[in-house]
């Protein structure tokens, strides 16, 4: 069936089956690879996009369900050269190792710093849990998100 | 060798990709006409195959093949042993497809190539499968009765024992003053990268090649094993890394599917794409870490450890894989770790079960025995009336003792020395760094309805293994730097480090180096990929090697233009100088790509070290233990990249703190996987430890290879085990609880708690 929504500020139109999950639909329909797919049942995080503003988990949701909606996704949150704040304090404190737990880190944290720029450190924990890394032990990246702040308080939207 | 970028905390090359959602994993490859596999499990344990039925199956719309074992020739191939390749494991080998047997949950059945993975996956349901159920043995106790047996024609569930030995421990048990035994125990669990395993196999016909792309860790020894069982040259295939999602010892080894899916590609002459799914993964991924010990220790008086003795039990899992051996033969062989146990006797046992064979997690065997070890240290310790961390002073290797012999193990017989390091100074740093003597007030104290206790223990991490690496460096004809490696990148940041080294051995700026390519057997003439802590040391110095070829080969190549002596040519600043002042560019020396090709051989290991120290406060009414503070201490000989080791061991702690307290692949008597999701396979989360402090030191180098680095990416979870569970000793001591057995849920913990009270 068909489905319409945007992705990345564009309008897009896909066929789809019924059954195919959103985050599906963005890899394999729409090649955005950014978002990564670690354990389809909406408990690893790498998935996460943002519908509406909201982070959501991509492999939760189906595709026609995003009807009408507005996705952001990794590479909706990255500029052609260079990086963002958020991305900057990512790489700064070291806040990634293999890399495929961090598309869904940066969506998440990014959802929470435009909502609560001025949220502390056991916020960040909170709201990070329900994203799995294996590699850096958060620490880093607790550390980094903490430090993006500043860019969220001042810009709004951390560009 | 210069040092302007190694040493030096470097935000890594790497990030730019994977930061803005640009890395590249093997699922995100698409190909024209490419098919998907799925693969058909067993949901029996244990039982001989009747039949199994593909006929509706190969009916699907959107299905092109279904394979089944008789569909792979006369003879199945079996996944081979690629570290100890012992003639007695070949026949616990595991068919690429079961056959006639199955021996655990999840073993290979059948494979659907469909025009979609979900058009697959709806085939297998069609698949009727009828296995007649043997008995499940379901635990190392039940192995060892030889009542039910995996492999009826070898009489026994045991593949294996092994042996280490030092010294006349008989001798020294026997005249000890005191000594002690106990039984230990720690769970099965696994390494969980967070990308799930995925293959993309292309046949090309007409050339007669295969190129394999989500291949890791070490490629060129899956690519022999391969072409051995596709009849094929081995140059007829490339084996292709892309971005790794992480390995921690256990992605990248070759699996069924390594066969299974180039197998199907070339059945069907079009490219086949396999992702496993998590399930899929937590049942058929190696799993590690399930073992036992009954250990003995002798001491004298004064807390010198006089030997150590006992028996281990390793269940294995169904079959014997590539390198499922070695966390059995690590138990045995480094129960002693930094300490000075002149007598040593342990034999290890390796016994089948049906579950997911094991392999090599992150500090195989390591993490077992150091748990075993440190909680006898500190019931020696209490019994003898010393305090826990004088006891590991003494008895800790000293410096002047070095190299250290270790026990030799047999057979496939192996020894090892100690190389180098002073251990007593990373214990008093970790002591100093954690406020030891500050804290030690709170030992078994009750504050606020919880007991604070503390622990520390010193580690060793084996590193560097040989036979050799290689790496190629390539002079542009820009006059820039192409490095290619024969080591495989698995999330750690080698294209940062290698850069790093490489610019240093060149003398050329950083932003010189084009690219670092690493992960395809076409870069280098062989290589041997990352695993035992090896790809720094190893690859590291290959870099040196060949860049001390390519500096030569551009100083005779200067000479000749510059008329002057090649020795007189100085390479600096991207020219080469005479020393009459005329010079060239690097550009000019390259009139076509100079390429050279280094390597490093080495038999020797490297022996990093440091010492662990944590503070818990446990809650006896609910068992909980929440961690108040750790800190990692780790001496690495010398720091390539001081932010990227760090967040190795950082990292590596919170992977240990999760075999500590949660992880648990769980099985039922029939053999059934209790935690096939994540939502029941627990890992730490964001929340969970909050404060972990690592510090890595670079004191003494390694005097076995040119850079003085030691493997340093294990380190951080080798402790894990043993410091958590002393540390909730030391909080219930006013129970008596000594914990035995790992993981320490809540659940555990209450129980002992409750047992305490009896």
């Amino acid at each position: 069936m068909p489905v319409k929504f945007e992705v990345n500020g564009k309008p897009v139109e896909v066929e789809v089956e019924p059954r195919l999950t959103l985050a599906d639909c963005l890899r394999h329909h729409l090649r955005l690879t950014g978002t990564h797919v670690g354990c389809e049942h909406g408990v690893c995080g790498s998935c996460t996009v943002l519908v509406d503003g909201a982070a959501v988990r991509s492999c939760l949701l189906l595709a026609v369900q995003a009807d009408g909606a507005k996705v952001v996704t990794v590479e909706g949150l990255s500029l052609e050269e260079g990086l963002t704040p958020l991305q900057a304090s990512f790489r700064k404190h070291h806040a990634l190792q293999c890399g495929f737990c961090t598309p869904g880190m940066i969506t998440t944290a990014h959802a929470l710093l435009s909502e609560e720029p001025d949220c502390d450190a056991d916020r960040v924990r909170e709201v990070l849990s329900g994203n799995l890394c294996r590699c850096t032990g958060y620490i880093s990246i607790v550390e980094a998100v903490l430090d993006a702040r500043a860019a969220y308080k001042r810009d709004g939207n951390g560009a | 060798m210069r040092t302007a970028f190694v040493g030096q905390p470097i935000e890594r090359l790497e990030d730019f990709r994977f930061v803005r959602g640009r890395g590249q994993y093997v699922d995100d490859l698409a190909r024209k006409d490419m098919l998907h596999a799925a693969i058909l499990r067993s949901a029996v344990a244990h039982g001989r195959i009747r039949a199994i039925d593909v006929s509706r199956a190969k009916k699907v719309a959107g299905v092109h093949a279904v394979i089944t074992a008789a569909d792979l020739g006369d003879r199945i191939p079996l996944v081979p042993m690629r570290l100890q390749p012992m003639p007695e494991f070949e026949a616990f080998g595991q068919p690429v497809m079961a056959l006639d047997k199955v021996r655990y949950v999840g073993e290979a059945l059948a494979m659907v190539l469909a025009d979609s993975a979900g058009v697959a996956e709806d085939a297998l349901g069609t698949i009727e499968v009828d296995i007649e159920p043997l008995p499940a043995i379901a635990n190392w106790q039940s192995a060892a009765k030889n009542e039910t047996l995996l492999f009826e024609h070898k009489g026994s569930n045991v593949t294996m024992k092994f042996r280490a030995t030092l010294g006349d421990a008989d001798a020294a048990f026997k005249n000890a003053p005191y000594t002690r035994r106990e039984r230990f125990s720690t769970q099965r669990h696994t390494a969980l990268p967070m990308e799930p395993r995925g293959l993309l196999a292309e046949w090309a016909a007409a050339s007669g090649r295969l190129t394999l792309s989500g291949a890791a860790k070490v490629l060129f020894a899956n690519r022999r094993i391969l072409a051995k069982q596709l009849g094929l040259a081995v140059d007829a295939i490339d084996m292709v890394e892309y971005d790794v999602g992480g390995s921690f010892g256990a992605r990248g080894e070759f699996y069924p599917e390594d066969f299974l899916i180039p197998f199907a590609a070339r059945h069907v002459g079009r490219p086949v794409k396999w992702t496993e799914d998590r399930r899929e993964h937590l049942m058929t991924m190696n799993h590690a870490r399930e073992a036992a010990c009954d250990v003995e220790i002798a001491c004298a008086r004064d807390g010198t450890i006089l030997g150590l003795r006992g028996h281990g039990f390793v269940d294995m899992g169904a079959y014997m894989r590539t390198n499922g051996a070695v966390g059995a033969r690590n138990i045995a062989q480094f129960m002693s770790g930094p300490y000075r146990v002149p007598n040593i006797d342990l034999d290890v046992s390796l016994l089948l079960t049906n579950k997911t064979p094991v392999g090599t997690y992150r500090g195989p065997g390591r993490f077992e025995t150091d748990f075993f070890r440190e909680r006898l240290l500190d019931m020696a310790a209490r019994d003898l009336g010393i305090d826990q961390v004088e006891f590991r002073r003494r008895n800790l290797v000293r410096e002047a003792e070095m190299p250290y012999r270790v026990a030799t193990i047999a057979p496939f017989e192996s020894k090892d020395e100690l190389d180098s390091g002073d251990y007593q100074v990373t214990l008093e740093r970790c002591l100093a760094e954690f406020g030891w003597a500050e804290k030690g007030k709170l030992k078994g104290k009750l504050i606020d309805g919880r007991y604070h206790g503390l622990a520390v223990c010193c580690f060793i991490e084996g590193g560097a293994a040989g036979p050799k690496e290689s790496a190629r460096l390539v002079l542009e004809t820009d006059g820039t730097l192409t490095v290619y490696m024969g080591s495989s990148g698995v999330g750690q940041g080698l294209e940062t480090a290698f850069a790093q080294i490489a610019a240093d051995a060149m003398d050329m700026p950083m932003d010189r180096i084009n690219h670092v390519f690493h992960g395809s057997t076409a870069y280098v003439s062989d290589g041997y990929g990352s695993y035992h802590s090896r790809s720094i040391v190893m690859g590291g110095s290959a870099v040196l090697d060949a860049a001390a070829k390519l500096r030569a080969a551009m100083s005779a190549e200067a000479a000749r233009r510059l008329n002057c002596g090649s020795a007189e040519v100085v390479l600096a600043d991207g020219r080469a100088t005479a020393p009459d002042g005329k010079s060239v560019s690097w550009a000019e020396l390259a009139p076509e790509p100079l390429s050279v090709e280094g390597a490093f051989s080495n038999h020797k290991h490297t022996w990093a070290y440091g010492a662990h120290a944590a503070h818990v406060a446990v809650d006896p009414k609910t068992g909980a233990v929440a961690l108040i503070d750790y800190v990692a201490v780790e001496n690495c000989g010398r720091m390539i990249n001081p932010l990227t080791l760090k967040g190795q061991l950082v990292g590596a702690v919170v992977q240990g703190l999760g075999g500590a307290f949660m992880e648990h692949l769980a099985y039922d008597d029939n053999g059934q996987l209790l935690t096939g999701s994540l939502a029941d396979y627990l890992i730490p989360t964001a929340s969970d430890f909050p404060k972990i402090r690592g510090f890595v030191m670079e004191s003494h180098p390694s005097p076995i290879n040119p850079l003085g680095a030691k493997g340093a990416g294990e380190g951080g979870i080798i402790s894990v085990g043993g410091v958590i569970a002393n540390a909730v000793a030391d909080a219930l001591s006013s129970f008596g609880v000594e914990p035995r057995d790992l993981p320490l849920s809540p659940s555990r913990v209450w129980q002992l708690v409750q047992d305490a009270r009896k």
